[in-house]
């Protein structure tokens, strides 16, 4: 049982889906929302399991059908991506809970679908294969183009049509480069793809870096990096807020994909290849974190908003990303984390603020006041300063270690002012859409007005359960900083440790 | 073969992206269908172009590398499955926004001249 743990986060999410389409689930609302969250924690459970094995016994190499790499799919639990399916589970627990109290009967089938996304999520971050990665990559998009559509109305339309036809495009774009590098190669296992770019020679090294520069445009589409960005504010703003809250999980994935691909394959060892994207990765991740300051300062709502947050962070990572060195690289994992729960909570405190406010809804101008000032008022504070960056939260625990990390870099008298001003921008307008939302009502509603709706609109339980999860995660992240960091390092080494990766992926590896 | 072969899948690829960069859905999703065929027919190129050489081991003299096949396989059915949604989005498109523009509206300059 134990050594088939590895698989379980994938094959537990395709169960649960099948599970909760099947009769008594598929009929009866209770059951099915109550089987969905227990699934979803399960689920979360076995990642945990997962990560404390990996802890102990060093990367978990799964050969799928007993075909040993590289002729076989493996699946490689290494302590980055089985951090990753953590948090990814514990996201599609929270989420699925929040959806409990009501959203998930705006359209059919959420609980299924959730389940299909984590499945294709949590199968992106396992795999060593590179199709393989594509095939999990289509998985959780058509789960996504579903949830996009959930409960949607005519702008969701639009905006799903032009994020549904993107992503083809991008899909037929990252098949291109798999033909590529395959034709070069001879494999698309990553661990042996590394292996065999070091001895690349005369015109298949341009071929290669053909191949390797078309990757990069698909992550860059799925992680939305500068050019390719436009789609990502529009579409996770008309998204319901909870499925924007899960989808903050899955811009990183594309950055998961750039750190592995530029790490392991173009890496240290490439040969003639060596840091091939770096360049390319820098000024994209600089461009994105100018783009994403300034949609932040324009933006109109809270959902905008926190869209342009997505950006911005994606932006930081992107640039610790391109740096590559261990310290950069455990940077990028703390702050990887944190992002991901923190916009997640910001989504869904945007969702409840928008419910109580009535008809203004989460636009950021003067309108009716929220009926629990206290609660989400603390909640959006703690939300606001751990995105922001400032101290005690895990915010800023994040930023001073990647400053720490750029300080080395050649060109951090670019990245230090831009990235600090990028802050200032998101710190004024996060502070001006708190107060105007809290702080700043239309004079014409009576006190008893507000009494009575206060009565109405309360948040569900469950909702804050979800939201109690999540915001307490920033000040957990920085109360537990020491063996999280820690862990993060353990991992960045790993990632970069290029002999032993290839040595336990593949029997026989040099 | 080879010259043939290539000039199948660029003529395909040219295609599909002219008829993606058109502004009303069909075309659109049409482009779409022809990039990927484009796609798939590269990809099987990957393995390398060979003549009357099996997949199975004991059936012929020569070997063609079956993975390459295993991946277009895997794409059509995945392709095949995305067109289908994208189909069915486009209708849903037509229904909700009252018109066939992948921007959700008529551009100014055309409603004048046609409608």
């Amino acid at each position: 049982m134990s050594q088939h743990l590895t698989s379980l986060p994938i094959l537990l999410p395709m169960l649960a889906g099948v599970i909760l389409l099947m009769p008594p689930c598929g009929k009866n609302k209770a059951i099915r929302r109550f089987s969905s969250v227990a699934l979803s924690f399960i689920t979360f459970l076995i990642s945990l399991a997962l990560l404390l094995k990996v802890q102990a016994n060093g990367i978990q190499v799964y050969a799928i059908g007993d075909w040993s790499a590289p002729f076989g799919i493996v699946l490689v639990a290494d302590p980055l991506s089985t951090l990753l399916v953590c948090l990814s589970s514990l996201l599609g627990a929270v989420c699925t809970l929040y959806a409990s109290a009501g959203d998930d009967e705006k359209g059919s089938f959420f609980h299924p679908l959730v389940q299909f996304l984590i499945l294709g999520v949590n199968g992106a971050f396992l795999t060593g294969d590179a199709f393989n990665l594509f095939v999990f990559f289509e998985v959780l998009l058509i789960a996504s183009y579903a949830l996009l559509m959930h409960g949607g109305d005519k702008k969701n339309t639009r905006a799903a049509l032009q994020y549904v036809i993107m992503n083809l495009v991008g899909s037929a774009v990252f098949l291109v480069a798999l033909g590529i590098l395959y034709g070069v190669l001879g494999t698309l296992n990553m661990a042996d793809m590394a292996q065999k770019v070091t001895y690349l020679q005369g015109d298949d090294v341009y071929l290669a870096k053909i191949g390797g520069l078309l990757l990069l445009v698909v992550f860059a589409l799925k992680g939305a990096l500068l050019p390719l960005h436009l789609w990502l504010p529009n579409t996770y703003a008309t998204a319901m807020p909870v499925v924007a809250a899960l989808f903050a999980i899955m811009t990183k994935v594309g950055v998961y994909s750039m750190m592995r691909v530029y790490t392991l394959i173009f890496g240290e060892e490439a040969g003639e290849l060596t840091h091939m994207a770096q360049s390319w990765l820098w000024w994209l991740a600089l461009a994105t974190i100018t783009m994403g300051a300034i949609g932040v300062l324009a933006s109109q709502d809270l959902r905008k908003l926190v869209s342009n947050l997505v950006i911005v962070s994606i932006g930081t990572l992107v640039a610790l990303v391109a740096v590559q060195t261990v310290e950069a690289s455990s940077a990028a994992i703390y702050y990887l984390v944190h992002s991901t729960l923190v916009t997640a909570a910001l989504y869904i405190l945007a969702d409840l603020i928008g419910h109580q406010r009535g008809k203004v809804a989460d636009r950021i101008t003067a309108g009716t006041p929220v009926s629990q000032p206290m609660l989400l008022g603390s909640c959006f504070v703690i939300a606001a300063v751990a995105v922001i960056g400032m101290p005690p939260l895990s915010g800023f625990i994040g930023k001073v270690w990647l400053l720490q990390a750029t300080l080395e870099t050649e060109y951090n008298f670019v990245f230090w002012p831009l990235y600090l001003l990028a802050s200032l921008a998101v710190l004024f307008a996060v502070a001006k859409a708190g107060s105007t939302v809290f702080w700043h009502h239309q004079a014409k509603i009576s006190e008893q007005r507000v009494a009575e709706r206060a009565k109405q609109e309360r948040v569900h339980p469950a909702q804050l359960a979800a939201l109690i999860i999540l915001v307490a995660s920033a000040p957990l992240m920085s109360i537990f900083a020491g063996p999280l960091s820690e862990y993060a390092i353990g991992a960045a080494t790993q990632l970069h440790d290029f002999n032993n990766n290839i040595k336990t992926i593949l029997p026989g590896g040099q | 073969m080879e010259l043939l072969y290539a000039s199948c899948v660029g003529v395909l690829v040219f295609c599909g992206v002219f008829l993606i960069l058109r502004s009303r859905t069909f075309p659109v999703v049409l482009g779409l269908t022809m990039l990927s065929y484009g796609v798939n027919l590269f990809l099987f190129s990957s393995g390398r172009l060979s003549l009357n050489s099996a997949a199975v081991l004991g059936y012929s003299e020569v070997y063609a590398d079956p993975l390459p096949q295993a991946f277009v396989l895997t794409a059509i059915v995945i392709g095949f499955a995305m067109t289908a949604f994208v189909v069915i989005l486009a209708i849903r498109g037509r229904a909700d926004l009252g018109n066939d523009h992948v921007n959700g509206q008529v551009p100014e300059n055309k409603k004048k001249g046609k409608v």
